[in-house]
């Protein structure tokens, strides 16, 4: 080979990675497009295959709902034009608006919404709920549901409405027959907004075009997910950005529009600037909660549990991850979110009483524990995961409690916490984790407090008197009746400590000062405007 | 040379299917769980099972491996266990952003620190020497998150003459393509600058101390020519192999700076990958690294014998 020769070759060789490139966009009105950094990308586009609330985000821009939910938590129709109960609340008769289309352009029939609900319900816990009281969901026509219960389910439209963590998405019937336990392989819904797969470059950017076919409630007031869903945006640009001040950055320089979650150290930053909002829009913030395995020694003695529950100080925890900003977290709360219509006072002493040392160091030996070795999980790779976890590993090493604190990934951590064996074998006995406000909000939809043994999540708490109460939550006809079994609940959880909860925070989110209308929840795309 | 080209090419089969062979052995011994992740808090250990088997991962290893193997002999890397897409896709978009990147770092740190080395090497021991070894120690001593902060600071935030982040393919135009790639480049050339300057500095001192540098400073040659066509075609080849072996270091490299300038480079997907336990596309990444490693090596032997006549294959 001489020397022209090899500089043919690279010159073809340099030529060939122009083949590789990633998908262009499309361009537009600027004012017309949306810029919006998500806190984490979307691995995930089927609504029901996974619990991440980025799926969730991007589930409300794509898929619509039976109900939506306002910002007093209280179900409103969305997708349905109205609905009857009759036979004592069970015989429920959905019907669906007119006019409404898929992006595929094919119509929204009864029928699709029967195979989307089934599909949900095998895999959400307030769907589970549903289905269990559910005899038969039929489609009797094309614009009507009806739901045969074995029993009252006076919650019906709460299940369907809630923007949990798998929120009941509509979706074609061929795509819900998929099995639930596998991925949708199109992503085709009826919502506000459709999902551009072409533009998609997986871990980086997702985009989403304005759903021509879309038509708004005609009535009411936008609100969280309720109401008129108007759109003003032809496109939204997911772009994800995973280093926390470049975030920032782009915001500042105006190369984005809105960072969901900016990092609480950089606010001071953000509120010096005249272009920039910062504020809290999610007022139902993320819970901290540990987890502890309820089958292994020393957490399987429900009176060492309850110690830890006293000694947990969810002040110190939240200011780890929020710093002393007191209007970012609350705390000394108790099995609910502070923000729900459920909190209850009912056995707070047990939590927010005084953290006396001694005193529990005293109690903990009295409650039988030997010096067992206590796995705690710690992720290092979530910062709101580790901060909780330092300050619970201090609490441990101060009340002499013989701590084997693994500092791993997130993704280890939810592998090692399936591990149902001892600590000697590769079990664990305690992990820090976190659930949306929204989510501990209700016992329907609190799956920390779900105490059924091996179905449970990992810890897998036994409790036959919760898992009754909860029954008794679900079938409670009144808000007031509800509020009174939620306090029997805590009262039962103070005593059985199916987790211990660590305090919420509530993450401020931070946009330019020429979006107007964004509504209250979490990040939603309707009613948004740009100057 | 065909034929030796052609033995390395062969040679390279058995290394791949080695390196295969240990990634796809790594990825079942180290912790993590695809399935588990998938499922999220609410699942029970039977619901994570059951994802688990529609993905396959309940299969003995040997079954995995070749039907692993027998996808990759047909040109199939598989599809990623989240997104669902072909892992060639996906890395065929993410390829684009890198070599840019990596091109562009390569460009700017050849085009800076041959000169510095040579200059140094030629003002040995002076002021100008010392100042460019300074130079380049800073340079070897800052990590690269930190320069990109500063020059993101500096550039886009205060001046506002680049942007901050992303990455737009070339055909969206010249400018907007370069503008976006100076910053990263500039952050992680600083390594590679000091790097090779300081190897074209001593290899230049000793070349300079030759006979027939001698010769041609008493034949009344000026510095230039001396320095720039006798002197450094005869320092090139180490100049080269640090060259060489700097573009395959480069390729860990971009992960830190594609996380910092949000370029959805192959870095950021090995990452995002990793962090997800998604095994098809950890593996057709390292795969593809391997492949490229021992591709450079390859051209690096080749452009030995441009450089030097009397090495022959």
């Amino acid at each position: 080979m001489d020397r022209r020769q090899f500089l043919k070759m690279s010159a073809v060789a340099a030529g060939g990675t122009a083949a590789f490139s990633i998908p262009r966009l499309a361009r537009a009105d600027s004012t017309r497009i949306l810029r919006f950094v998500p806190y984490a990308d979307i691995a995930i586009v089927d609504p029901v295959w996974t619990t991440a609330y980025t799926t969730r985000t991007h589930a409300l821009l794509v898929f619509d709902t039976l109900f939506g939910l306002d910002d007093n938590l209280t179900a409103q129709p969305q997708m349905v034009e109205g609905f009857t109960v009759e036979n004592d609340g069970k015989l429920w008769t959905l019907t669906l608006r007119s006019g409404l289309l898929f992006h595929d352009g094919s119509k929204v029939l009864a029928r699709d919404c029967v195979a989307s609900i089934k599909r949900w319900g095998v895999r959400d816990a307030f769907g589970q709920a549903l289905m269990a009281a559910t005899d038969e969901i039929t489609a009797k026509d094309d614009r009507t549901i009806v739901f045969r219960l074995k029993k009252p389910f006076p919650m019906l439209p709460d299940a369907l409405a809630r923007p949990s963590a798998m929120v009941a998405a509509m979706m074609p019937e061929r795509l819900a027959m998929t099995d639930p336990f596998k991925q949708i392989t199109e992503v085709v819904g009826s919502g506000p907004f459709r999902y551009l797969t072409e533009e998609r470059v997986a871990g980086a950017r997702h985009v989403y075009a304005r759903h021509e076919g879309y038509a708004p409630r005609g009535s009411g007031a936008a609100s969280f997910t309720a109401g008129p869903k108007v759109t003003y945006f032809d496109r939204v640009e997911f772009q994800v950005i995973p280093d926390a001040a470049t975030a920032v950055a782009a915001l500042q320089t105006g190369s984005v529009d809105w960072v969901e979650a900016p990092m609480i150290d950089l606010l001071p930053t953000l509120r010096k600037s005249k272009d920039i909002t910062v504020e809290i829009k999610d007022h139902n913030g993320m819970v901290a909660q540990l987890a502890m395995n309820h089958t292994q020694a020393p957490f399987n003695n429900p009176a060492i549990r309850r110690i830890i529950l006293k000694a947990v100080n969810q002040v110190d925890c939240m200011t780890a991850v929020a710093g002393s900003e007191k209007d970012l977290w609350s705390a000394n709360f108790g099995f609910y979110s502070a923000t729900s219509p459920m909190r209850s006072g009912e056995g707070l002493a047990a939590i927010a009483g005084p953290k006396n040392t001694d005193a529990l160091k005293k109690e903990l030996a009295a409650a039988g524990y030997k010096g067992e070795r206590v796995v705690m999980l710690a992720a290092q790779d979530v910062p709101r995961i580790s901060a909780v976890c330092e300050v619970v590993a201090e609490m441990f090493r101060n009340l002499g409690i013989n701590l084997d604190f693994v500092a791993s990934d997130w993704g280890t951590v939810i592998q090692r916490r399936t591990n149902r064996r001892s600590v000697d074998e590769g079990g664990w006995s305690c992990f820090v984790t976190y659930w949306s406000g929204l989510d501990m909000a209700t016992p329907a939809t609190n799956s920390a407090l779900r105490a059924n043994g091996e179905k449970a999540s990992p810890g897998w708490p036994s409790s036959p008197a919760l898992e009754s109460l909860r029954e008794r939550w679900l079938d409670a006809k009144t808000l007031e009746e509800q509020k009174k079994v939620a306090g029997e609940i805590q009262l039962q959880a103070v005593q059985d400590v199916p987790f211990v909860p660590a305090g919420q925070y509530f993450q401020p989110t931070a946009y330019r000062r020429n979006l107007t209308g964004m509504l209250n929840g979490f990040a939603l795309f309707t009613n948004l405007k740009k100057a | 040379m065909l034929i030796y080209l052609l033995k390395r090419l062969l040679t390279t089969v058995p290394v791949m299917l080695l390196v295969g062979l240990f990634v796809f052995s790594l990825l079942f011994v180290v912790p993590g769980d695809p399935a588990a992740m998938i499922a999220g808090d609410q699942a029970s250990i039977a619901d994570i099972a059951r994802i688990r088997a529609s993905l396959g991962l309940d299969r003995p290893f040997p079954v995995q491996f070749w039907n692993w193997l027998w996808r990759l002999a047909h040109g199939d890397l598989g599809q990623s266990i989240f997104s669902d897409q072909p892992v060639t896709m996906l890395i065929g978009q993410r390829v684009g952003p890198t070599l840019s990147l990596m091109g562009m770092t390569m460009l700017v740190s050849v085009g800076l620190a041959v000169p510095m080395g040579v200059i140094a090497a030629w003002k040995a021991g002076s002021l100008i020497d010392r100042f460019l070894m300074a130079l380049a120690v800073l340079g070897f001593s800052l990590p690269v998150f930190v320069v990109g902060y500063m020059l993101a600071y500096v550039f886009a935030l205060n001046l506002d003459w680049l942007p901050v982040q992303g990455y737009v393919p070339m055909d969206d135009g010249l400018w907007p393509w370069l503008s976006r790639l100076i910053l990263p480049s500039a952050s992680l050339g600083c390594v590679y600058v000091a790097l090779i300057a300081r190897i074209t500095r001593a290899t230049m001192l000793e070349v300079l101390t030759q006979d027939y540098v001698r010769t041609a400073r008493a034949k009344g040659l000026g510095s230039a020519s001396i320095l720039m066509i006798h002197a450094l075609k005869n320092a090139s080849v180490p100049i080269v192999t640090v060259i060489g072996l700097g573009i395959a270091l480069l390729i860990g490299g971009t992960v830190v700076t594609e996380s910092v300038f949000a370029i959805p480079g192959l870095g950021r997907l090995t990452i995002d990958a990793i962090l997800h336990r998604d095994y098809p596309v950890i593996q057709g990444v390292v795969l593809l690294c391997s492949g490229t490693y021992v591709l450079i090596n390859l051209l690096i032997d080749l452009c030995y014998n441009l450089l030097d006549p009397r090495i022959r294959y």
